[in-house]
Formats: structure tokens, C-alpha cells, sequence
């Protein structure tokens, strides 16, 4: 009976390696009528870009599949990778990946006659090669995230991931076509799940941890490089200035709304008073208060702005808390604009010139390099906008140190106790009142920080820049990315702009499908795109699997961080 | 002088009336328990002692300085600490960040790291466990880690509510122990129990309360042999 059994999976393995061998030969074969589908998928032994990707999600299926037969001679790294959860996710990821591009073949050329035979082969083989891969027995969990590696191999890892991702950042941009886009997304997406199942992503994670100072170095320079991949286009560095300018924001509101857990639904009056404040103080002929200051004092003093402005609005509201406190911040938004709306000199003092606002704010000029004007280096051109991202990835970068600093000092402790358990929080001695002000006021500081960039690469400032929307959004990154973490928010700041800018055609239902993204979110994932360890635990609460596997983590974690201690503790 | 004087003090939630005039005191390196069932108004005492909610009427005296206007913060910081009713852990985070909580307001690091050990020394599972979040553990490990993190501020008095609640009996006589040690080594402690019999064979002194007044009062042994005190709390006939 088990012998039977046993033939039959062996079948169904060779089938699945066959039909994934097949497949990997349709990549030669066109897959389209006409040109313009996708990235010309139409030449006989000529694979295309995207048709490539489908071999490398395919040919990690078939190595995946055929790796049961070489069990006995694969090394210790083979070893611990779960071969058959990738041969699942591969397979049927390179399925999913071929559907979509016979759909945006047959949308982008008008109807699936447009398809040629090469495409159905590849999906129909995908389909095989995922559905023997998923009926054979799964794989125990992956020891991948427990193997011990040498320092350099580690390092030289870190590099080349970040290396992967500048590339697919820089190919994904650069695609003019939304078929293309959302194509190669999906490639993307699917390498991501594959990784996961391999466990990759384990072995990864626990690199970065034991070399945090070169991960962030490697993700500094990466995103330092990507202006010499846009072949001096500015269309892409716009979309990235705004990115960056929300994503500083939105940490500062992860301060407030992730570490201390308070609500805040009016967090873009912050940045309006920084970019106000800039803009005022700035050499525009429409400045009300035109001084001339450095711009790095100009920062500070927009920051201070913002935050005063915290402190104010802080200290009577953080007395109510919940409900109240979402209330509360939310009708300040809304007062901060209209105020900004009536400073025009009828109203009130004009400081703001009304709903103009302060245009015509000149470029920023540090030593005679203007940021306004396009620069030549290493034979690419630097426009305005790549200028401006190399100044913002400054702000950006620190507001992260502080942002990372706060939250592992003894303040950011206090913030998570108060976070957890107010009452507890205040019998251990720590001043409720005054960290959540701190908060309130550090977190204004960088939003107040980012605005007064905002103001220079915008050259404009105007209260109608500041509606309650930008804060539901900003509310939306911290929480979509991750609350309490700095990669889940720069994740979540990045979809939520970039998106939106990418899939024009959907502009009519963005918020139709942002809010159902968002309650697909809170069903699925309510912890956010990247969970922060303590965040996990409190969302699946009831789920004791989950709870088992975070220890677990937690051990190997630390004991592989620091053998010492932790032995000398057991002993 | 005593350490802790309550005078005359009544504190309610609203209209409702916890505590109606009591009257405590507390010597230095003494155990003093307050007894009572559910509802006598136990832990609204030990609450407003430590500023969490302010009294109606009454005063709080603490070495000779009256506290009772005080926040919650700056009594911790005059050497009062509190494992509050139900342990309130946080138990999201790891044993360590509860421990360094509870040291929040002491700017000392070297007598932080020496405390930090001291409690690791005592309750050994929690120095082999200590980067695991304190939801995890049995109730007992994590009644351990609330003593632990209310000692972690070094405090003059050790305020503990109801550190037998929920525990087996073997675990309420370990932690028993374990206030007995801290006794012997001259904390003074203020604890709150329904486990009458566990608590008045550690303590000096006892004070029984029923409905927000206190009806007894005298030394821990005298209580034990208290006819009232045996059939109301100790299950005599």
C-alpha cells in the first residue's frame, strides 16, 4: 500500500519536473501577436525581460521538485531550505505570474485571439509543475533562519539583496506601461512568497540583525544611486521626493499613533506649519517675513514651530484619550487649514496670504551648488528633483536615527508601557502627562522638519495642501506598513504614494480600493506589512501557534546574538 | 514616627464611597497586611497611597512628608513601589523592559544593572527567560516578575496587592516565601491579601477591613487567634 503510494508521488514528481523543463522551454517561443504587448513578447528563441522572470520562478520550482532526489549529497545550506513549500510557491507563483501576462496581453492588444499558443503552453505548464508540487507531502518548517554563516557571507548577502532591489526599483519606475508595471509587480510579489516558503527571507532577516550598521549603509547607498538609474529623467524623482517627504511625516506620526498608541487624525497640520513656516521665512517675493537665514536654521526653526504648535494643541487634549483624542486632533487639522486660510490681512494679520499662499519660493543654494538647476555627473544628468532627494534622503535619514534612538531608549520604553498599560505605566513611576507631550512635540518636530523641505521643492505653499485627507493617509501608512516599526512605515509611505501615482487609470476608485485594502488588512493582517515582535503578539492573541513560533524566535535569536551571555545565564 | 501614616482617609469613584475614613500606619522593616474580602476597599487604599487616585478626604504622610497631593510618579520616586491587583504586566514586552520599567524613574544605571541582578538572583526562570515577552509565562512566573519589577525601583516600602490571586497552592507558598525573604533582608512591606492564613504568618501587624472601614486591628498573631478573624477569613467553625 505505502509502496503504491510511494510510485505514485514519485510520478507525480516527474511530472511536475517535466512539465516545469517544458515550460521553461516556452520562454523561447513568442507568447503575443503584435509588438506592443507587454515588453515584445513576440520573437521565436528571443526570451523578453518579463518572460525571463517566468523561467527564473519556473526553474526554481523544478530545482525545488528535483531536490528530493540529491537529499543525500546536498550541504548543510541545502539542507535546511523547505523544498517543497518552494516548489509550491514557485510553481504556482510562475502560474499566477504567466496568467497575468496573457491578461494584460489580451487588455493591451484587444482579446485573447492575441495570445499565441507559446503563452497558453507556459501557463498551462506552470499550472502542472505548481499542481504536482502542491499535492506531494509538504516540507517541515524551514532551520534556514538558524544557520550560522560566516560574517563576510552575511555581508556580501545584504549587499547583493540590496543590490536586487535597486535594480527591480529602478526597472519597476522606469516601465511607462501600467501593464508592464503591474506585470513585473507581480514577479515581485511572487519572488517575495518564494522567498518566505524557502525560509530565504528568515536567513535574511537574521543577517540584518547581526549587521545593522551595514544593512543600513547598504540601503543609504542604494537609495543614494537610484537618480543615476532615471537616465536623467525627473518624472520618477518627483514621485520619490513625495514618497520621502510623507514617509518622514509618517514616522513622526509613528512616534505618536506606534509607540505611544495615542490617535491622531489631524497629524498634517505638523508639516503645514513646517512648510509654512519656511515659506514665510523664506526669499520669495510673496514672503510675509522674509529673513535671510541658512537653510539648515530654517529647518530647526520649522521644527520648533511645529512642535510648539504640539505642545499647544498636546496639553489640553492628552488629558481625554481614545475616541476623544481622535476627535480632538481631527477638528485641529481642520482649524490649523482654515486658520492658515484667514491669516490673509482681511481676517486676520496677513502672514499667509489667505488661500494663495506663498508662491515663486526660489531654489535652495548651498555654496553655489543651486538645487534648481540640472547638474552633469558620472555622464548622467541630475535634475531638479534628484537634487532635492539627495537633501530629503538627509532628512529622512535623520529622522530615522532619531526616530530608531527614541525608540529604544529608556523614553521609548515608557512610551510602549504607556502604549500597553497606561495605569501600570503610571504606578511604575513613569510621568504619563509629560512623554506623551514629549511625544507630541518630538514627533511635530519631524513632520515640522519634512515641511519646511516640502516648501522648497514644491515652490509653493497653500492651506489647501493640508486637508484631512493627507491624515487619514498618513494614518493609513503607519498603520498598512506597521505600527512602531521604520521599515513597515517607509513601506507603507511608498505604497500609498507611489500607487496612487502609477495607476492613474484607477484614480476614480482609489479610495474604493484603498478602503477595501485596508479591511482586507485588518481581517488578514492586522498587525501591518512588517510586524513589530511585541505588535504581533497582541493581535493574535488566542492564537498560541503564533506565540509558540515568536519564542522560539526570540531564543534563537538572541542566544545566536550573544552566545556568551545567554550560556553563562543557563549555566 | 512612622514610615507611612494614612489619617482619616476616604476616597471614592465617583459618587460611590471605597473607602470611608481609615487609618493605617506602617513601621520601618515591618510586614503589615490589610485583610478583607472583596470590595472592603483593600486596593483603593494602596492606589490612592501610591497617587493614582487622589483622596477625597484624609492624609497620606511618608517619612514625615505629607504625599498625598503628590503624582503617582514622584511618590515612586520617594521610595514607594506597587505590584498593582491582577500584576498588570506589560506583557507584550520582553521580562527585561518589565524589569527596567519598573526602575523608570532612578537615573543610577550601576544600581540598576546591580538590582537587575539582584531580582535575576532571586527568581532564576526569570534571568533564563528574560528576553521573552511576559505574556508567556505561568501565572506564577509572572506574579515573580511584578514583585520583581515593583523592586527594581529600590524602593523604601513594597506595596504587593493580592500577590496570591489566581496561583496554586504550591505557587502562593513559593511566593509566600519569597516575601519572606525580602522581610529578612528589612523591606518594609504593605500587603494586601485575601489569603488570610498565608498572610498573617508573615506579617507583624494586621489590619481587617470590611466595607471601606477597618473593623480590626492588632498584631498578626493575635489576629491568627482571633475568633472573629478564624471564622470570617480563616474557615474555622
Amino acid at each position: 500500500m505505502t509502496e503504491k503510494l510511494l510510485a505514485r508521488a514519485g510520478a507525480v514528481r516527474v511530472a511536475g519536473v517535466v512539465a516545469a523543463a517544458l515550460g521553461l522551454v516556452t520562454v523561447l517561443l513568442p507568447w503575443a501577436y503584435g509588438k506592443t504587448a507587454l515588453d515584445n513578447m513576440t520573437y521565436f528563441f528571443g526570451p523578453s525581460f518579463l518572460q525571463l522572470c517566468y523561467a527564473i520562478l519556473l526553474l526554481v520550482a523544478l530545482v525545488a521538485l528535483a531536490a528530493k532526489w540529491f537529499r543525500g549529497r546536498l550541504g548543510r545550506f541545502a539542507k535546511a531550505v523547505a523544498w517543497a513549500d518552494t516548489a509550491k510557491a514557485a510553481g504556482l507563483g510562475a502560474a499566477g505570474y504567466a496568467l497575468a501576462c496573457l491578461v494584460a496581453i489580451a487588455v493591451q492588444n484587444g482579446g485573447l485571439v492575441m495570445i499565441e499558443p507559446g503563452g497558453w503552453a507556459a501557463f498551462g505548464l506552470a499550472l502542472v509543475t505548481g499542481g504536482a508540487a502542491l499535492v506531494l507531502p509538504g516540507s517541515a518548517k524551514p532551520t534556514l533562519g538558524k544557520l550560522k554563516s560566516p560574517p563576510w557571507v552575511q555581508i556580501l548577502a545584504i549587499a547583493a539583496a540590496m543590490a536586487v532591489v535597486l535594480f527591480a526599483a529602478a526597472y519597476e519606475l522606469n516601465r511607462a506601461d501600467i501593464e508592464d508595471f503591474l506585470v513585473f509587480g507581480c514577479f515581485a510579489v511572487a519572488v517575495v512568497v518564494v522567498g518566505r516558503a524557502a525560509g530565504l527571507f528568515g536567513w535574511l532577516s537574521l543577517a540584518a540583525a547581526n549587521n545593522r550598521r551595514v544593512l543600513s549603509l547598504a540601503a543609504f547607498a542604494v537609495a543614494f544611486a537610484f537618480p543615476f538609474t532615471q537616465n536623467g529623467s525627473d518624472a520618477n524623482m518627483s514621485v520619490a521626493n513625495q514618497v520621502l517627504i510623507f514617509a518622514a511625516t509618517a514616522m513622526g506620526l509613528n512616534i505618536v499613533v506606534g509607540l505611544v498608541g495615542l490617535l491622531d487624525m489631524g497629524y498634517i497640520a505638523f508639516l503645514g506649519a513646517g512648510a509654512f513656516t519656511a515659506a514665510v521665512l523664506s526669499k520669495s517675493a510673496f514672503a510675509t517675513l522674509s529673513v535671510d537665514l541658512p537653510f539648515p536654521v530654517t529647518v530647526l526653526i520649522s521644527g520648533v514651530v511645529a512642535s510648539l504648535l504640539g505642545l499647544l494643541i498636546g496639553t489640553p487634549t492628552l488629558r481625554v484619550s481614545g475616541d476623544y483624542l481622535a476627535i480632538v486632533t481631527l477638528a485641529f487639522g481642520e482649524i490649523f487649514r482654515i486658520t492658515m486660510n484667514n491669516l490673509d490681512g482681511v481676517d486676520g494679520p496677513n502672514i499667509t496670504n489667505g488661500s494663495n499662499g506663498v508662491p515663486a519660493i526660489p531654489n535652495l543654494d548651498f555654496f553655489g551648488f543651486n538645487l534648481g538647476q540640472v547638474h552633469h555627473f558620472l555622464g548622467v544628468d541630475l535634475g531638479r528633483q534628484s537634487n532635492y532627494y539627495w537633501l530629503l534622503l538627509v532628512v529622512i535619514a535623520v529622522v530615522i536615527v532619531v526616530f530608531s534612538n527614541l525608540a529604544h531608549s529608556r523614553i521609548g520604553r515608557g512610551w510602549v508601557a504607556i502604549r500597553e498599560d497606561e495605569l501600570a505605566a503610571e504606578a511604575m513611576g513613569v510621568n504619563t502627562f509629560a512623554l506623551k507631550l514629549l511625544a507630541f512635540a518630538g514627533g511635530a518636530f519631524l513632520a515640522g522638519m519634512a515641511g519646511s523641505v516640502k516648501a522648497y521643492r514644491d515652490t509653493a505653499v497653500s492651506p489647501d495642501q493640508f486637508v484631512f485627507l493627507e491624515s487619514a493617509f498618513l494614518l493609513a501608512a503607519v498603520v498598512l506598513g506597521g505600527m512602531g516599526t521604520i521599515g513597515g512605515v517607509l513601506i507603507g509611505a511608498t505604497l500609498l504614494k507611489l500607487l496612487p501615482e502609477k495607476l492613474r487609470f484607477f484614480e476614480d476608485y482609489r479610495l474604493l480600493l484603498f478602503g477595501a485594502l485596508m479591511v482586507l488588512m485588518m481581517r488578514f493582517r492586522p498587525e501591518g506589512i512588517v510586524a513589530d515582535e511585541r505588535r504581533q503578539l497582541e493581535f493574535h492573541d488566542a492564537d498560541e501557534e503564533l506565540a509558540e513560533e515568536v519564542e522560539e524566535d526570540l531564543v534563537s535569536h538572541h542566544s545566536l546574538l550573544n552566545p556568551e551571555t545567554d550560556r553563562g545565564a543557563v549555566a | 514616627m512612622a514610615m507611612l501614616e494614612v489619617k482619616d482617609l476616604e476616597v471614592a469613584y465617583g459618587r460611590v464611597k471605597a473607602v470611608k475614613g481609615i487609618s493605617l500606619a506602617v513601621e520601618q522593616g515591618q510586614v503589615v497586611t490589610l485583610l478583607g474580602i472583596n470590595g472592603a476597599g483593600k486596593s483603593t487604599t494602596l492606589r490612592c497611597i501610591s497617587g493614582l487616585i487622589p483622596p477625597v478626604v484624609g492624609e497620606v504622610w511618608f517619612e514625615g512628608e505629607r504625599i498625598d497631593k503628590l503624582p503617582a510618579h514622584k511618590i515612586v520616586r520617594r521610595g514607594i513601589a506597587q505590584s498593582p491587583e491582577g500584576r498588570r504586566l506589560f506583557k507584550n514586552m520582553s521580562v527585561e523592559d518589565n524589569l527596567l520599567l519598573g526602575a523608570f524613574s532612578r537615573q543610577d544605571a550601576d544600581g540598576v544593572k546591580r538590582d537587575l541582578d539582584r531580582v535575576y538572583g532571586m527568581f532564576d526562570v526569570l534571568r533564563s527567560r528574560r528576553h521573552e515577552p511576559a505574556g508567556l509565562f505561568s501565572g506564577g512566573e509572572q506574579q515573580m516578575l511584578a514583585i520583581g519589577r515593583a523592586m527594581m525601583s529600590n524602593p523604601k516600602l513594597l506595596m504587593l496587592d493580592e500577590p496570591s490571586m489566581g496561583l496554586s497552592p504550591i505557587m502562593t507558598q513559593l511566593i509566600m516565601r519569597t516575601i519572606g525573604e525580602l522581610q529578612s533582608e528589612g523591606v518594609t512591606i504593605l500587603l494586601v491579601e485575601q489569603n488570610a492564613q498565608a498572610a498573617l504568618s508573615l506579617a507583624d501587624r494586621g489590619y481587617v477591613l470590611e466595607v471601606g472601614r477597618i473593623v480590626l486591628c492588632d498584631s498578626a498573631a493575635n489576629l491568627l487567634g482571633d475568633d472573629r478573624v478564624r471564622q470570617a477569613y480563616l474557615g474555622a467553625d
